[in-house]
């Protein structure tokens, strides 16, 4: 498994570039295009399961959800923030990508230390260190329990019928 | 104690009394806008809306906008779906290429009022608090919700109050105020909040109001908003909206702030945003070194006629530097007519101007005018990411239309106080 670490104010356009959004939508589109500006290495070498620890204000910019798709697509299991644009973490609950806001953790964070993530704990472990992240609402629990925004909207529409 | 402008808006849409920051709400927008985008949304529900149709033919407003007319057999069959969709359900707004920007045409047609509440699948939807509304930006996946249900749910955010003291010297423009703004309080520094700005605000016209919200974004915040004045309802009167089709809503004066701030705009100079973060703001008399290759004057942050007229007095009778391309984009079809009638575009088209159609143009670097490696652009629009034109070897300045025209001159980039008279 791989850490990506990555700085402060991780825009929109270095997650994937703003050119292809009228021409990529699916996840097979999206992924070879993943951080092409930001980190040429990123779409060749991730692998289901990574981890990203960036800066505060990652995902600012543009409404695109092509960013959020991609990384679910390709299997990240957590990003791990101090902080998120807010167009991008509600994207992120839609999709179903796991995002954690946590500064101790990023600020704790060296190169080569192991990290687990244990949502349902609300537990982030570094080495030995653990640290905490607060559970979310119920209303975002039921749809991520639902498994993305979508298919809790096709149950809500199939219990009106 | 009483409420922020976005606790009060955001409880009367949930049928509350109040909201408190944090809380989660279901709200029925107003109305939900898409463009371009329209095709992608679509396509995630097809089988939702074969079942099931759409929630409301007067909900979905649909401009063509970003990559008009279209650039490539894609785009084009993605614009031909749209048009298939709004037949279909008879989609009540919509808005086909060549009518302007998005955000111009939703303020344009009267689809925004005061005390309203809109989403859109376009970051800068944030733009409406302009005429006192609320609006913010979503992801397609949502706006698919949307069109299906009419409903989601929205976290009341913290509120900010800006107040503005003073008023802005000769040369400097809303544009400056804002990335004066953004570059004291960081491109997060309104993360998740809404900002509501109070004080010297009779100084700012709608065109300007537009620039400053329309850019709330870059600074993080979910919406912005200016409280109806006289100036919203003149504006609106103009485009016949009678002041009884809305009802204003303004913050009460004992609501309670996250954060207060106060910005004396006397003091603020001509600005440029620098590479690659909104954020990162200088004087723009402290560039002049910086040559540039193409200037675009345009897009939903200042492509209005006050923009046009602007660049055009400073432009008139002179011609652009000869290694300068000077891309001229109104935002809107009924702002190109009005800048026609007022000889504003022939100028613009002597002193070497291009003009491409109302639309998005260059700004997310889609096409008609994207940079090669090693170009810099100066331009009015709202970002200047990495890549964002282009190029991820190119560099985006931002600044007002004055500072671009003046820039376009001179192929480097000029304060524009130095050419106004």
């Amino acid at each position: 498994m791989t850490i990506w670490k990555y700085g402060d104010d991780i825009n929109t356009d270095m997650l994937f570039p703003g050119k292809y959004t009228y021409s990529c939508s699916t996840a097979e589109e999206i992924e070879p295009h993943l951080l092409e500006d930001l980190d040429p290495s990123f779409a060749k070498k991730v692998q289901k399961g990574d981890i990203i620890i960036a800066g505060k204000n990652f995902g600012c910019g543009s409404s695109r959800e092509q960013p959020v798709v991609g990384l679910k697509a390709v299997g990240i299991q957590a990003v791990i923030a101090k902080s998120f644009a807010r167009i991008f973490y509600r994207s992120a609950i839609n999709q179903g990508l796991l995002l954690i806001e946590s500064s101790n953790a990023v600020n704790a964070y060296k190169k080569g230390d192991s990290v687990k993530v244990q949502p349902e704990k609300g537990l982030i472990i570094i080495n030995d260190k653990t640290f905490t992240f607060p559970t979310l609402p119920e209303e975002i629990i039921k749809i991520q329990a639902a498994g993305g925004l979508l298919p809790y909207t096709r149950k809500k529409l199939e219990n009106r019928l | 104690m009483g409420l922020t402008f976005v606790e009060k808006i955001l409880a009367q849409y949930a049928g509350e009394k109040s909201t408190i920051p944090g809380q989660i709400v279901t709200v029925k927008p107003d109305h939900l806008l898409t463009h371009d985008n329209t095709a992608a949304i679509i396509q995630k529900i097809d089988n939702e809306l074969k079942n099931y149709g759409i929630y409301s033919s007067e909900l979905p407003i649909i401009v063509l906008d970003h990559v008009i007319p279209a650039a490539s057999e894609k785009t084009a069959i993605n614009h031909k779906k749209i048009r298939d969709f709004v037949n279909t359900f008879k989609i009540k707004h919509f808005y086909d290429v060549g009518v302007g920007v998005c955000h111009q045409v939703v303020i344009e047609k009267g689809l925004a009022l005061p005390g309203k509440l809109l989403l859109g699948s376009d970051s800068h939807t944030c733009s409406y608090g302009a005429v006192g509304a609320f609006s913010s930006g979503i992801d397609r996946t949502e706006a698919a919700a949307l069109l299906l249900t009419g409903e989601t749910w929205l976290k009341v955010p913290q509120s900010i109050k800006i107040n503005i003291e003073q008023t802005t010297p000769k040369g400097v423009y809303a544009k400056d105020v804002i990335l004066h703004i953004i570059g004291d309080i960081t491109a997060s520094g309104a993360t998740y909040c809404s900002v509501e700005y109070h004080g010297a605000v009779d100084q700012f016209s709608i065109d300007d109001r537009f620039t400053i919200t329309n850019m709330g974004v870059e600074m993080g915040a979910k919406n912005s908003v200016f409280f109806v004045d006289d100036i919203t309802k003149t504006y609106l009167k103009s485009i016949n909206i009678t002041s009884s089709s809305y009802h204003p809503i303004q913050a009460d004066a004992d609501a309670s702030y996250d954060q207060e701030l106060n910005y004396d705009v006397s003091n603020v100079v001509p600005l440029v945003a620098c590479p690659h973060t909104v954020d990162n703001v200088k004087p723009a008399e402290i560039l002049s070194d910086i040559d540039i290759q193409q200037c675009l004057i345009g897009t939903c942050t200042n492509g209005r006629l006050s923009d046009l007229e602007l660049a055009a007095t400073i432009l008139k009778g002179k011609h652009v530097h000869s290694s300068v391309r000077l891309l001229i984009i109104p935002a809107s079809t009924q702002i190109f007519k009005d800048a026609l009638k007022k000889g504003i575009i022939s100028t613009l088209v002597d002193a070497g101007g291009i003009i491409l159609p109302p639309g998005c143009g260059p700004c997310l670097g889609a096409h008609q005018g994207v940079l090669s490696p090693g170009e810099r652009c100066l331009s009015t629009a709202n970002r200047n990411f990495k890549g964002r034109m282009g190029s991820k070897d190119a560099e985006i300045y931002l600044a007002s239309p004055a500072t671009v025209a003046a820039s376009a001159l001179s192929g480097k980039i000029t304060d524009p106080r130095k050419v106004m008279n």
